[in-house]
C-alpha cells in the first residue's frame, strides 16, 4: 500500500491505494492474453490460473467443470479510455476499449482460457461479490450440477471506483486503521482471489490433500440503507448467524475471524456490534487483512477466502496492521501480533456490501 | 421437487403490466429501438424517492411489488435479479462527469446507484427483507443463472416464495454503442416487420419482468417452471434441446408451443429457422422480440409470456409464427441464445 503509480487520476499524491505492481503488458505477459484486455480479466487470469494448477485435479477435463467470478465494474478501466473520445462524437472511441464492458465479458475470457465447459456466470453484489461467487459454486457442486467449481473475484482499480468512493468521503488519506478507534475511511486496491471447489467424489481422486471445506454460509440483507450500515449491524449479525447454523457450530468452536474491517467509522462499528452480539465473552482472534491489501471490492470476498484457508492450512493469525486505540463501543480489539503454531479448525470470513448485501462463510478443517 | 410460478410482472415496450389485454392490441415503433410504457410509479413508490431513481430501478421495484401483490405475498424469502448492464444510466452519468469535470466536484447520488445490486437492494430495502439477496450479471444468461439460484434455494429448503427478477434499461450512450457493434439495425423498421424482414441487427429493447417462485402446490399457481438448463458454447444445439427435453422424458413433438428468441439479425436467426425445419417441423413456434425488442434478460419477458400463455389457454395472434397444432398448451419451450455462444433452455407446463 501506498502512493498511486500506476492509476492515471487526479487524486496521485493524495490517496494511497495498493496497487498490483505489474503494468497491463507484463499481466498480459504472465498469461497468455493480449495486453489490451481489461486489467479486471487480466489479474482474474493470474489468480484463476494459479488456483487451478495449485488443485492440480486428475482428468479436468472429463469433468463437469464452472467458473463462478465476480467483479462490481467489468472492463471500466478500457470504458473511461473508450469514454474520452466518445462523449464529444459518439461516432469515436475505439471500440475495441468498450466492446466486451459487461461484468460477464470478464469471467468468459478467464473461462475460456481454463477451459471451462458447462456454465459460467457472474455475480455482482458490491462488495460481497466474490463471498457470493464462492458459495453459489458450493451449491452447484451440491445440487449435483457440476463436479468442479473455480470461485471468487476480481476487481482493478479504476477512476470510476476511486472517484465513486472519494465522494462519499470514507476515504483515508492516511494508511488505513481498521477497527481502531480513531479510523478514518478505507483504502482501494485491486487484486483477484479464487478457490477451486470440488464435490467428494473428486476430492477422493486428488493426489494432493484438499486445504478444507467450505462448512457454512449465509447470505443475509441489512435491508438498512442503500450504502450506509446500520448502527446495530443486522445484516452482518444474520450472516455470521446463518453461517454459523448452517455449519452446526457454536460461536465458541471459531478460532479466527477475518473480518470485513474496512476501516469506515460505519462499517466497523456496525460488524463491531454484530460481533458483539453473536461472540459476546467467546471473542476469538480476529483481524482485517485490508489493511494489507486494501479494500479490493468485488474480489475481497475471494481474497479473504484464500486467506482465511492459508490460516487453517499453516496454522497462522494475520495481524490487523496499525491498531493504536480499542474503539469505545466495543469490548475487544483486533489481534496485533502475527501468530504461527496455532491450531486452526474453523475461520469464518466477513463480506458486507452497498444495498445491505451481507455475506458469511465459514471454512474447517477438512 | 416442482418449482411454480405462483404470480408474473412485466414491464415492457407492450401493454403487458397488469396485462389487461393479454398482447390483443400491439403497439408498434418504427425506428430502431423500442421503449418500456411506464406504470403509475406512485403507486409502487414514494415520489420523493422516484424523481432520484434511474429508469431500471424504478421498472424493477415496480414489477417486483407488482409481482408480490399479485400473489397476495407481503414478504419474499429471498430476492435474486439478473441484469447484464446494470443500472447503466447512473453508470454512464458518472462516468461523464468524471471526465467533463476532470474528477472533481463529483456529487455521489449516481455512483451509489450505479452498483449493478441496485433493484435487489431497493426491493429489500423497501420491504425490509432480511433474506438471502443476490445480482447475476453474466451477460445473456443473467437472468436464467438468477433462476437457477432461486430453483436451489427451494430445493435446498432455504427458502419459500421467492422473487426472480429480470432487468435492464437501454440508455442513448448503450445504445449508441451496441448498434455501433452491430446488435442493432441503422435503418429505421417496423417492429411488427422485424421478424419479416431479416437484416443484420435487431431493434433495441428493455424492460423489467418479475416471478415469485414456490415448491407449493396451489390451484392458484400460474404455471410450473419444470426445468432450465444453460449450455455455454456447445456444438450441436439440436442434440443439446433434445437432451435436455429427454432429462424431462420429453421428445420435441411432446411440446406444444415453442418460443424461440428470434430477433431479425439474420445472422441470430439461422439456427431458429433450421430447428423449425428439423426437429420442431411439427411444432408450434412463436417469437417475442419483435415485441420486446432485444435486451440481455429478454428472456425473462419470454417466460412472462410462456406463464400467461399457460394460465390463460391463450396464444396472442401476434407471436404466432407457425401453427401446425391446434392442441391446447399446457407446454411451452423456450429456447433464446445469445451470439450463438449462450443458449438458454425453459421448460414451462400448465400445473
Amino acid at each position: 500500500m501506498g502512493a498511486i503509480t500506476m492509476l492515471n487520476t487526479i487524486h496521485k499524491g493524495e490517496l494511497p491505494v495498493a496497487e498490483v505492481k505489474l503494468s497491463n503488458e507484463e499481466l498480459a505477459a504472465m498469461t497468455g492474453l493480449s495486453p489490451n484486455t481489461s486489467r479486471t480479466a487480466l489479474l482474474s487470469m493470474v489468480a484463476a490460473r494459479e488456483a487451478l494448477d495449485d488443485a492440480a485435479i486428475p482428468d479436468f477435463k472429463l469433468l463437469r467443470t464452472g467458473f463462478v467470478s465476480a467483479n462490481t465494474v467489468g472492463g471500466m478501466d478500457k470504458s473511461e479510455d473508450f469514454f474520452v473520445d466518445f462523449l464529444p462524437d459518439n461516432n469515436k472511441g475505439k471500440l475495441r476499449n468498450v466492446f466486451d464492458h459487461e461484468c460477464g465479458s470478464k469471467t468468459e475470457i478467464v473461462a475460456d482460457k481454463l477451459g471451462i465447459t458447462d456454465y459460467l456466470t457472474t455475480i455482482s453484489t458490491a462488495c460481497s461479490s466474490s463471498a457470493n461467487a464462492i458459495f453459489y459454486g458450493a451449491r452447484l457442486i451440491k445440487n449435483d450440477l457440476l463436479d468442479v467449481v473455480i470461485a471468487g473475484g476480481t476487481d482493478a482499480l479504476t477512476k470510476f471506483t476511486l472517484n465513486g468512493f472519494n465522494t462519499l468521503m470514507i476515504l483515508d488519506k492516511q494508511l488505513c486503521k481498521p477497527f481502531d478507534e480513531h479510523r478514518e475511511g478505507l483504502n482501494l486496491g485491486e487484486g483477484a482471489g479464487y478457490l477451486v471447489l470440488v464435490s467428494e467424489k473428486v476430492a477422493q481422486t486428488l493426489t494432493k490433500p484438499v486445504y478444507c471445506k467450505l462448512s457454512g454460509y449465509n447470505n443475509s440483507n441489512d435491508a438498512y440503507h442503500q450504502t450506509a450500515s446500520s448502527p446495530d449491524g443486522t445484516g452482518s449479525y444474520l450472516a455470521m448467524k446463518g453461517a454459523l447454523e448452517k455449519s452446526g457450530l457454536k460461536p465458541s468452536d471459531i478460532d479466527y475471524i477475518n473480518l470485513h474491517g474496512t476501516g469506515t467509522p460505519n462499517n466497523d462499528s456496525a460488524e463491531g456490534t454484530a460481533v458483539k452480539r453473536l461472540f459476546d465473552s467467546h471473542y476469538p482472534p480476529m483481524s482485517s487483512t485490508k489493511s494489507y491489501t486494501g479494500h479490493t471490492l468485488g474480489a475481497s470476498g475471494g481474497i479473504e477466502a484464500v486467506f482465511s484457508v492459508l490460516a487453517i492450512k499453516h496454522g497462522i493469525i494475520y495481524p490487523n496492521l496499525r491498531f493504536e486505540t480499542q474503539m469505545s463501543e466495543l469490548p475487544f480489539q483486533p489481534e496485533t501480533k502475527f501468530l504461527k503454531g496455532q491450531n486452526i479448525n474453523h475461520v469464518m470470513s466477513n463480506s458486507f456490501g452497498f444495498g445491505g448485501n451481507c455475506t458469511s462463510l465459514i471454512f474447517s478443517r477438512a | 421437487m416442482k418449482t411454480y410460478i405462483r404470480s408474473a410482472s412485466c414491464i415492457s415496450p407492450q401493454k403487458t403490466f397488469r396485462n389487461e389485454d393479454f398482447l390483443n392490441d400491439i403497439v408498434e415503433y418504427t425506428g430502431t429501438r423500442l421503449s418500456t410504457i411506464e406504470p403509475d410509479y406512485k403507486e409502487f413508490i414514494d415520489p420523493k424517492l422516484i424523481r432520484r431513481m434511474s429508469h431500471v430501478i424504478k421498472m424493477g421495484v415496480a414489477a417486483a411489488k407488482d409481482c408480490l401483490n399479485q400473489a397476495n405475498a407481503e414478504m419474499p424469502g429471498a430476492i435474486i435479479t439478473g441484469t447484464a448492464l446494470g443500472c447503466i444510466e447512473d453508470t454512464t452519468t458518472f462516468l461523464t462527469r468524471i471526465i467533463e469535470q476532470n474528477e472533481e466536484l463529483l456529487p455521489p447520488t449516481a455512483f451509489i446507484q450505479s452498483t449493478h445490486n441496485t433493484v435487489a437492494a431497493q426491493v429489500a430495502l423497501m420491504l425490509k427483507c432480511h433474506g438471502y439477496n443476490n445480482t447475476f450479471v453474466h451477460k445473456g444468461i443473467s437472468f436464467e443463472s438468477a433462476l437457477i439460484d432461486a430453483i436451489m434455494l427451494l430445493r435446498e429448503r432455504e427458502a419459500d416464495n421467492i422473487l426472480v427478477g429480470g432487468t435492464e434499461e437501454m440508455v442513448d450512450s448503450s445504445f449508441k454503442i451496441l448498434t455501433r457493434l452491430g446488435l442493432y439495425r441503422r435503418q429505421p423498421t417496423s417492429n411488427l416487420e422485424l421478424l419479416s424482414t431479416e437484416a443484420k441487427g435487431s431493434m433495441g429493447g428493455e424492460g423489467a419482468a418479475f416471478f415469485l417462485l414456490s415448491d407449493k402446490a396451489s390451484p392458484d399457481n400460474v404455471a410450473e417452471l419444470s426445468s432450465i438448463k444453460t449450455l455455454y458454447n456447445i456444438n450441436d444445439i439440436e442434440v443439446g434441446i433434445t437432451k435436455f427435453l429427454a432429462e424431462s422424458n420429453l421428445k420435441p413433438d411432446d411440446i406444444d408451443l415453442v418460443i424461440t428468441g428470434k430477433n431479425g439479425d439474420m445472422k441470430n436467426d439461422s439456427v431458429y429457422n433450421q430447428l423449425g425445419s428439423s426437429i420442431f417441423k411439427n411444432n408450434n413456434i412463436a417469437n417475442y422480440k419483435h415485441l420486446s425488442g432485444e435486451y440481455s434478460t429478454s428472456s425473462s419477458f419470454a417466460l412472462w409470456l410462456a406463464a400467461n400463455i399457460i394460465k390463460s389457454g391463450i396464444t396472442p395472434q401476434a407471436i404466432i409464427e407457425t401453427k401446425v397444432n391446434p392442441k391446447a398448451t399446457k407446454r411451452v419451450l423456450i429456447y433464446n441464445h445469445y451470439q450463438h455462444k449462450y443458449h438458454s433452455l425453459m421448460l414451462v407446463s400448465a400445473i
